[in-house]
């Protein structure tokens, strides 16, 4: 029989510490603030009156990319004034995740509960108080109190809406981009040990059976690169969606 | 003799967790299947039937598979849960 050990969840999702309580995920996600902070402040010094190239091209592709495919669609015009904050979460969520690809690194920052719960946090925050301010407390009324149902029905509809705007909203987002990312780390953990058993397993019988798993490792490190970029662009326009829906209430 | 049998009862214990855990995560994956083949098929006929309304298309479909598959990744944390 193989002998698969498994290893603990802690122990894949975890590295020694390097100062108490400052691991691999709090260095992965320091350099990915400092990284996207980096390109966008090289970018934005660069020439405007010449083509764009190089770094500021790369720059411009993401503005573009947050302006035409998340703002437009789900906020319109009005929405426009959000890309800084739409463009820092998308830029800093993709940094988080690409590590979980990159050879050495192997890990996605997002795949610890902290960060996804931190940011929708503070999607939760902002969209609440866009709310407010730009319906005062008819914002309640509007999303507690739908327009357009019978007045019995709301002792049912009302509770409903509380929960699903303010309290599934949050935890469905951290529970998409966390389970996401931890999700592919397991399978690209589990697939690169079976590889490893096969074929340093001791039986010579058993080394081109690996083959089959490491063609699988090597496919979902391609689909992780999919996944990283979903995830990041899920949770943006997630994040528009609902600023642009607690900004302008449907009536 | 009495240690045996706490083992004994400890690795049941850790067994109906794991076999649990396989049906949480199997149950929870079937409605969200079924919900994201049906969602991308009709995205794909209406894609083909319309392509210049595609790229609408596209976003309302990512926003719905995102919904659906918020249910397969609940049974996964579950999973994570009960199983480890």
């Amino acid at each position: 029989m193989l002998a698969l050990e498994f290893p603990p969840i802690n122990e894949i999702l975890r590295w020694q510490d390097v100062f108490p309580s400052f691991n691999k995920i709090a260095i992965i996600a320091v350099a990915a603030a400092l990284i996207g902070t980096l390109i966008f402040l090289i970018a934005g010094n660069a020439d405007g009156s010449k083509a764009p190239r190089g770094v500021r091209n790369l720059a411009e592709a993401i503005v573009e990319f947050i302006e035409g495919q998340i703002i437009m669609p789900t906020m319109g015009r009005d929405g426009l004034g959000w890309t800084p904050f739409l463009l820092s979460i998308f830029s800093f969520i993709y940094l988080c995740n690409v590590p979980g690809i990159i050879p050495i690194i192997q890990m996605p920052a997002t795949a610890r509960m902290a960060i996804p719960l931190f940011l929708s946090l503070l999607v939760w925050i902002v969209f609440i108080g866009v709310g407010f301010k730009h319906q005062g407390l008819g914002y309640l009324k509007s999303s507690l109190f739908p327009p357009g149902v019978p007045a019995a029905l709301y002792i049912l509809v009302t509770p409903i809406e509380f929960i699903s705007t303010f309290l599934v909203r949050p935890f469905s987002l951290t529970v998409r981009l966390f389970a996401n990312m931890l999700a592919g780390h397991i399978l690209l953990v589990t697939f690169a040990l079976l590889t490893e058993s096969l074929v340093q397993g001791g039986n010579i019988a058993l080394v081109p059976v690996g083959i089959l798993p490491f063609f699988m490792l090597v496919f979902l490190t391609a689909f992780e690169v999919l996944v990283a970029f979903l995830q990041a662009y899920i949770f943006t326009i997630l994040a528009a969606v609902y600023i642009g829906g607690a900004a302008h209430p449907e009536h | 003799m009495e240690a045996f049998t706490i083992l004994a009862q400890e690795a049941d214990k850790a067994a109906a967790a794991a076999s649990s855990a396989g049906f949480a995560y199997g149950l929870a994956a079937i409605g969200p299947g079924i919900g994201i083949g049906y969602l991308v098929g009709k995205s794909v006929e209406a894609m083909a039937r319309q392509p210049e309304a595609a790229g609408m298309v596209r976003t309302t479909m990512f926003l719905g598979i995102a919904f659906t598959e918020a249910l397969a990744l609940i049974g996964f944390v579950v999973f994570i849960l009960i199983g480890l």
